[in-house]
């Protein structure tokens, strides 16, 4: 994860964890354990490969972002452009993780606990924003919102901005973010099961109470989970965002898209220092990730 | 609470789980839903809660029909095979948590929950692991909470899904004995699944035997055991030989004792015990000789081979007292002559 748009966490990177969670109590077998020098080769290459394309950029990031000192980089983060991309990615974010949020426990209650035709169809759509390139994304938005586009000559009758402003914006990170939630929660709650509901239910709570007492407890580190890689996914979505955008500074810039512009200008410092901006969410988040993953084991291991 | 089923029908695609059933079980009862895995117990278990819906029939219980009434207004305690605590909650919140989920006007105060949930800790007599976690417990520890926590609303009927399926044999034993004497102090009419004969003869005080989705019999374990409706039934609950008139030996059946002058059926049920085995007069013109024994501790159980007509040999068990085997001093491949005492007839 480095200064540009942290990267696209897959859904890889969480069977991944739980495949390793497993893997870990389980004594290795000998016949396994490879003699040392493989052992170091394979520990030495993966440094230098971790090193070369994730540390030193993100060092360089810094570097660059303080290579005229501090008030430089404070001056390039107080200039009103830069503050106004700050405010968009963070109104585009504020906006989309709770529609997300929304969107995927409805999709992973719908999915865990009915069974219905086409399931399996509904599954593979979800998962569909993930297999579209972002800039397809964006283009579909364009097709559909923009002034040659099929609503087009209804949004302009009534005067309706989306192409090119804020909505469209938050309609193509919508896009992008769609499924971080409901894949995140799907498997969760297909394993849980729902005696747990059911016994809620029978003890005379209402639906609602069975969701916030019983549901929500048991699928809360998944749903953080879920909701950080969205929110991280939000901030730094270049692609899909730049067809929409306009790139009207001051308007419709999210920080991914000011730093692209500035960094065109030559404007070095700031360009870096907003994509040091990134680079610090990207660590945070990359805590709060390794957090909540611990969270998670730790309950799953009492169960 | 009476409950009452009528003409209770379910379909799952073209799997008929519960076609037709009727059923009445009177208040205080302590009933065990009986059959095969697939049989449609726990579906029909699952109805008179309301967790699943019935395609046709009714439920009624105390007379008011509650077919179409959510499972929190039926005043039901459930208990799940595999348990369902809630595992985020302590072992007191899980008690506790039927009553503090009632509406503000009938939720007891505070204290009056503590009081509660620990006299029903004290009823299951796990009071010191009201702080633990679910999974902070055994199997059986689990499963006597899920009981308190499903009497802590007072329901008027308790309904149990396979309670002891997932527990070992020896907390199996204790917990039965258990449950039949909470029954006899709370009184409250319950209904339990099992497809152990031994467990439902053992715990319940009326049998429903369920087969493909219909009831086989209903009654009381003596009279289910003692007087079968049907082929069905008595080969499911305890053991049985079973004889076919047409092809085996009739004539050695007549000498067994059995009147095949007048059969009432074609085939002839009879239970171990009601096998007696002597030493024959005439041991050479005997068809029956010992293979094998097991000592089942009181009994030993003797494993019979009878040469059949067509060569083929058929294995009869037969039950004796320890004492009685000891006497008669019998070995492995013994002859011996048989006396049925009494033989169940079917068609």
């Amino acid at each position: 994860m480095v200064g540009t748009p942290p990267q696209r966490p897959t859904l890889r990177d969480a069977q991944m964890n739980t495949v390793t969670a497993t893997h870990a109590y389980q004594p290795k077998p000998i016949a396994l354990n490879d003699p040392g020098w493989v052992r170091f080769g394979l520990i030495g290459v993966t440094l230098a490969i971790i090193g070369l394309f994730l540390i030193l950029p993100l060092a360089t990031v810094l570097i660059e972002a303080f290579s005229k000192g501090w008030t430089a980089y404070s001056d390039s983060l107080a200039h009103p452009d830069t503050l106004a991309a700050i405010r968009l990615t963070l109104l585009t974010a504020a906006v989309t993780v709770p529609l997300t949020t929304f969107f995927g426990i409805c999709a992973a209650w719908a999915i865990a606990r009915f069974e219905f035709r086409g399931k399996s169809l509904l599954i593979t759509l979800i998962d569909l924003p993930f297999s579209v390139s972002p800039v397809i994304a964006g283009l579909i938005f364009v097709l559909v919102f923009g002034a040659q586009g099929w609503l087009g000559p209804w949004l302009s009758e009534y005067d309706i901005k989306v192409i090119f402003a804020v909505p469209g914006i938050i309609l193509a990170t919508l896009f992008v973010t769609f499924p971080f939630v409901a894949r995140e929660l799907i498997p969760l709650m297909q394993e849980m099961g729902h005696e747990e509901e059911e016994a809620a239910l029978s003890l005379g709570a209402s639906g609602w109470q069975t969701f916030f007492k019983v549901t929500l407890p048991n699928i809360k580190w998944g749903l953080l989970y879920g909701v950080l890689l969205c929110n991280a996914r939000a901030m730094g979505e270049f692609g899909a965002v730049s067809v929409v955008s306009g790139h009207i500074r001051g308007l419709t810039n999210t920080l991914p898209l000011h730093v692209e512009i500035t960094y065109n200008e030559y404007d070095f410092v700031g360009s870096f220092a907003s994509a040091s901006l990134l680079a610090g969410l990207a660590v945070v988040t990359l805590i709060v990730k390794t957090y909540l993953e611990w969270r998670q084991k730790q309950d799953r291991k009492a169960v | 609470m009476s409950i009452t089923l009528n003409n209770i029908g379910k379909r799952f695609g073209n799997f008929a789980a519960l076609d037709n059933i009727n059923l009445e079980i009177p208040e205080g009862e302590l009933v065990a839903l009986l059959g095969p895995s697939g049989c449609g117990k726990t579906t029909l278990l699952r109805i008179i809660a309301g967790l699943e819906q019935a395609d046709r029939g009714q439920v009624l219980l105390n007379g008011s029909d509650v077919t179409d009434q959510p499972v929190k207004n039926r005043q039901i305690g459930f208990v799940f095979q595999h348990y369902a605590l809630f595992r985020h909650m302590t072992v007191f919140d899980n008690i506790a948590f039927g009553l503090r989920v009632k509406p503000r006007k009938e939720r007891p105060s505070e204290t009056k929950i503590q009081e509660k949930v620990h006299a029903l800790l004290n009823l299951v007599q796990l009071d010191w692991l009201a702080d633990r976690f679910p999974d902070q417990l055994s199997g059986g520890q689990r499963q006597r909470i899920a009981l308190a926590r499903a009497l802590a609303v007072e329901p008027s009927v308790l309904l149990l899904d396979e309670p002891f399926g997932a527990l070992d044999a020896s907390v199996r034993k204790d917990l039965r004995l258990w449950l039949r004497h909470l029954h006899h102090e709370l009184n409250v009419t319950s209904i339990f699944v099992t497809h152990d004969q031994e467990e439902a003869m053992e715990v319940a005080s009326q049998i429903v035997v369920l087969n493909h989705g219909k009831i086989e019999q209903k009654g009381s374990p003596s009279e289910i055991y003692d007087s079968p409706n049907n082929d069905f039934v008595s080969r499911f609950i305890g053991h049985t030989n079973v004889f076919q008139l047409e092809k085996d030996d009739s004539s050695w059946l007549a000498g067994a004792g059995i009147i095949i002058d007048d059969p009432k059926g074609i085939v002839a049920h009879v239970r171990p015990h009601n096998i007696q085995v002597e030493k024959p007069q005439d041991p050479a013109n005997s068809p029956v000789y010992l293979k094998d024994w097991q000592h089942l501790g009181a009994i030993i159980r003797l494993e019979l081979s009878k040469d059949g007509t067509n060569g083929k040999a058929t294995t009869i068990f037969a039950e004796m007292p320890n004492e009685q085997f000891r006497e008669l001093a019998l070995q492995k491949g013994d002859r011996l002559s048989l006396h049925i005492k009494h033989a169940h007839w079917f068609n």
